[in-house]
């Protein structure tokens, strides 16, 4: 079993089958990426990962335990939801950044709040994520002095603070620029190179191609095809996984 | 005369000045209260608080300051108040505080809605429990949001507060109208108006340097 090993999940809004019974694992220390058309339920997954959403059915699994099983799911308390969230982290598209503190105040207080280790240690460690996403100098900026490629740096850094087991992105990059795209796949690149286990969903296909171990092509709630990056993504298998990359390639 | 006049009239105001601080010392945390409330995912307890918030936006607030007097009364054919002047005064302050509560509290709903839900998610998945992302999180981007409408608010609550005298609270204008019964007097009562143009004066300046103390960061 891999490091997190995710089983048969079911989401359905209404009558919208977001997530129609998907499984894969994620080996310690790798990187996944997830690819898909717009609808596919990729940010319903993500969500069902950081427990946003609570999956209809199905399990998953960190670490060789079972940590959630959708048939209990539904009875859990809010207060033991939270606890199972700790092991995983969300890099929102937009960022989500809090408006009224500044870079370090908010990768630090997540930590200060649940009082994770003596302030002036917090700070040292803020200071130090802050610095490993290139962001050093804006320790005091607010977000809304700070560029977009910027404040998604910084919204990695908070993530990176609570240390989750599993750090999510959803489409990092899809909020900016394209300019500023390039600092931010950099700053995940480091990542990938210290062997945070990340799942990330994204539209850059070379991105995808060059950092992440393996990727998972997701349509309709389905995984249609998944496997190694490079050899899904040059040599795709399935008709749907072509046309969709095909997409991609007119670009 | 004129310092006759004036000392009465300070007198009352002192008065008026006391059930606006009052007021606003209860309804503006009632008002997050009902604004939970209404906002419950409980359905009776929110149908029922919005019920509520109908009522007391939906009627003078001359008239709920009789029914809150004398209601019970009416009702229970005893009093609850107390009588005198301490009775009619906890009744005033008491219908004050319920009335201003559920504007405040419709104001505040406006504001927690307007947070986009993203600011939620993100404590979330730092892990932080709800009551941590509210106080720590939203609160301050609610009221920055707030602020315009809530200075609103507080500035009619000061020219609202001379309806006390409906029951007889003695407050600016009823001191004033004192001098038309006894004197025949009447600039007493216009001279009342520099008192709430003074004060509210100041409410202006009070929420403008806050309005700037906010304008560090932008929601
Ligand atoms: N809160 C919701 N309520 C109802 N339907 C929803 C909700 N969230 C998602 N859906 C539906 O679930 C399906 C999957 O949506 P999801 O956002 O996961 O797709 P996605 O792959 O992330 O798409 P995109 O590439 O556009 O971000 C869509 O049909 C969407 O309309
Ligand atoms: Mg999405």
């Amino acid at each position: 079993m891999a490091f997190l090993e995710i089983k048969s999940l079911k989401k359905q809004y209404g009558s919208v089958l977001a997530l129609d019974g998907i499984s894969f694992g994620v080996e310690q220390g790798s990187c996944l990426a997830i690819i898909g058309s717009s609808g596919g339920g990729k940010t319903t997954l993500l969500r069902c990962l950081n427990f946003l959403e609570r999956p209809d059915e199905g399990q998953i699994y960190l670490n060789g335990a079972l940590l959630y099983d959708a048939a209990d799911g539904k009875k859990l308390k809010d207060e033991a939801l939270r606890q199972k969230r700790l092991h995983f982290g969300l890099v929102f598209q937009n960022f989500n950044l809090f408006p009224q503190y500044t870079a370090l105040e908010n990768v630090s207080l997540a930590l200060r709040l649940t009082k994770a280790a003596p302030p002036e240690e917090i700070r040292k460690k803020s200071i130090s994520l802050l610095e490993r996403v290139g962001l050093g100098q804006r320790l005091d900026s607010y977000p809304h002095m700070l560029s977009g490629g910027q404040q998604q740096r910084v919204a990695i850094a908070r993530a990176l603070a609570a240390e989750p087991d599993v750090l999510c992105f959803d489409e990092p990059t899809s909020a900016l620029d394209p300019e500023l795209t390039g600092e931010v796949l950099k700053t995940i690149r480091a990542l990938r190179e210290q062997h945070i286990t990340m799942v990330i969903v994204t539209h850059e296909i070379a991105f995808a191609r060059e950092v992440a171990d393996r990727v998972l092509f997701i349509d309709e709630g389905s995984i249609v095809e998944q496997g190694d990056a490079r050899q899904v993504i040059d040599s795709p298998q399935q008709e749907r996984t072509r046309s969709f990359l095909g997409s991609f390639q007119v670009r | 005369m004129f310092e006759t006049v004036v000392r009465a009239l300070s007198e009352g105001f002192l008065k008026t000045l006391e059930l606006f601080g009052l007021t606003l010392l209860g309804s503006l945390p009632l008002g997050l209260v009902i604004a939970f409330g209404s906002m419950s995912r409980f359905k009776p307890l929110q149908k029922a608080v919005r019920a509520l918030v109908w009522v007391v936006r939906g009627t003078p607030l001359m008239l709920q300051l009789l029914v809150v007097y004398y209601g019970p009364g009416l009702l229970f054919g005893q009093n609850i108040w107390g009588g005198g002047t301490s009775g009619r005064w906890i009744a005033a302050v008491s219908a004050f505080v319920l009335n201003y509560a559920c504007y405040f509290s419709e104001i505040y709903r406006g504001g927690i809605e307007a947070i986009p839900k993203g600011q939620w998610e993100a404590g979330q998945v730092l892990g932080l429990k709800k009551r941590q992302i509210f106080f720590h999180i939203i609160l301050l981007q609610v009221i920055k949001r707030i602020l315009a409408p809530i200075s609103n608010e507080v500035i009619t609550l000061v020219k609202d507060t001379s309806l006390a005298r409906v029951i007889l609270v003695y407050e600016i204008i009823w001191e004033s109208q004192s001098f038309i019964r006894s004197d025949g007097l009447i600039w007493p009562l216009f001279f009342t108006g520099l008192y709430y143009l003074a004060f509210t004066g100041l409410l202006t300046l009070l929420f403008g340097y806050l309005e700037k103390k906010l304008q560090f960061f932008r929601v």
